[in-house]
């Protein structure tokens, strides 16, 4: 880990700063403009579900790189009410704001790696990368 | 005020006024340098000094009344708040110093002058803080007011088609004008066609892409059509990474295109005028 910046999320427009974060970070690592919008897009999501469901919490972007492989890592923690079937929120329609039910599985194919880690009554952490090719 | 500060600061005015400018420009970072020059650094730096000064005689009432004039120019000029601060920290250092070296200062009413220069310069700071938050208050909330001009304006371009072109971040307050001013816009101009136009949106989520399937499902309700266009090509990946269906809404890719459809829908072309 040679960078790493984080935004809190409290409000709607912190979502708007942590993706404007990310935009910059990809742009220096030298990822192509549908990269770029596929990142930003994705710490979009995970930045609303924090505010949606979570209330507060935090998105990290670091950049990584390991084996002369570069590559851009959003994480996105809260202390929420955590996820109680992480399988079927994965599902494609699924929700339960009343949304399309497609942000997180959406997220998961906008990044390259994608990871879940949640307790109920505890908190969320997802981590996604995104390598540069 | 105590006797021995007043008399203090009264027959040291000049002394404290060039020390005082010393330090400040000593101290100070290169961003505030940059704004101000050298000239208006020191005028406005002897009007702070005396505004202080004659706060050590004059009346409350006048005080805050030239305390604000002060406040508003000098965020005008955008000093920051902390060097207003520290000018005012620095300037109670200055006297006490002034004062030991003077020998005016014993053990015995040591404790005595500081509680009382502390007491004297607390107000000023909170007043200071008051007007600047207040002042920052109010450019936020007209902000606020001029965006919400700009958020959703629709735009009738030929009769029965209108235009909503969207700039900008799309958050849940601007979605809902967005929803209301396509609604109330397509029965007050009577439109067949309506064109939203996303050129100017950063980002389509799954959130953005919700409102619009939305507002396109209501602009049907109301019996007219929804074009939607200005998808840029790494917005319409985005979307099918996600797995968003937008088959319900016509897409173009720029807003030429969008019209032409617009126009056919309402069976007319746009003929070249011969002669």
């Amino acid at each position: 880990m040679e960078f790493q910046s984080c935004v809190k999320i409290i409000n709607e427009w912190d979502i708007v700063a942590a993706r404007q974060l990310g935009r910059n970070v990809a742009k220096e690592l030298g990822f192509g403009t549908v990269d770029q919008a596929r990142i930003t897009t994705a710490i979009s999501e995970l930045a609303r579900n924090i505010y949606l469901y979570a209330g507060q919490g935090s998105v990290s972007i670091e950049k990584l790189n390991i084996n002369g492989k570069s590559g851009l890592k959003i994480i996105a923690e809260d202390q929420g009410p955590g996820i109680e079937d992480i399988r079927r929120v994965m599902e494609d329609g699924y929700t339960t704001s009343g949304g399309l039910g497609a942000g997180l599985p959406g997220a998961k194919r906008l990044m390259d790696d994608f990871d879940i880690e949640s307790i109920p009554g505890e908190g969320t952490k997802i981590i996604a990368t995104k390598w540069l090719r | 005020m105590n006797q021995l500060v007043y008399d203090f600061i009264k027959q040291n005015q000049d002394y404290i006024l060039t020390e005082w400018m010393g330090i400040m420009k000593e101290s100070t970072d290169e961003r505030l340098i940059k704004v101000v020059s050298d000239r208006m650094f020191t005028q406005t730096s002897s009007e702070f000094i005396d505004m202080i000064i004659t706060n050590v005689d004059s009346k409350n009432k006048e005080f805050t009344l030239k305390l604000s004039d002060f406040a508003e120019k000098v965020v005008q000029l955008g000093w920051p708040l902390t060097f207003v601060n520290e000018g005012l920290h620095k300037f109670t250092l200055i006297v006490i110093n002034g004062m030991v070296e003077k020998g005016l200062v014993t053990p015995d009413n040591q404790v005595n002058l500081v509680n009382h220069l502390d007491k004297w310069a607390t107000p000023i700071n909170n007043e200071i803080v008051n007007i600047y938050t207040q002042t920052w208050e109010r450019t936020v909330s007209m902000q606020k007011i001029a965006l919400q001009e700009l958020s959703a304006p629709l735009i009738p371009v030929l009769e029965g088609i209108t235009v909503m072109p969207l700039i900008g971040t799309i958050d849940t307050e601007r979605a809902k004008q967005i929803m209301e001013n396509l609604l109330t816009g397509v029965v007050k101009h009577r439109s067949e066609v309506v064109l939203i136009d996303i050129t100017g949106v950063p980002v389509v989520d799954t959130m953005v892409a919700h409102h619009i399937i939305q507002a396109a499902e209501a602009v049907r309700l109301v019996g007219a059509k929804c074009i939607l266009c200005g998808i840029r090509p790494e917005i319409a990946q985005t979307i099918v990474n996600l797995g968003i269906n937008l088959n319900e809404v016509i897409t173009k890719n720029t807003l030429k295109k969008g019209i032409e459809v617009a126009l056919e829908l309402t069976s007319r072309k746009i003929v070249k005028v011969e002669g």
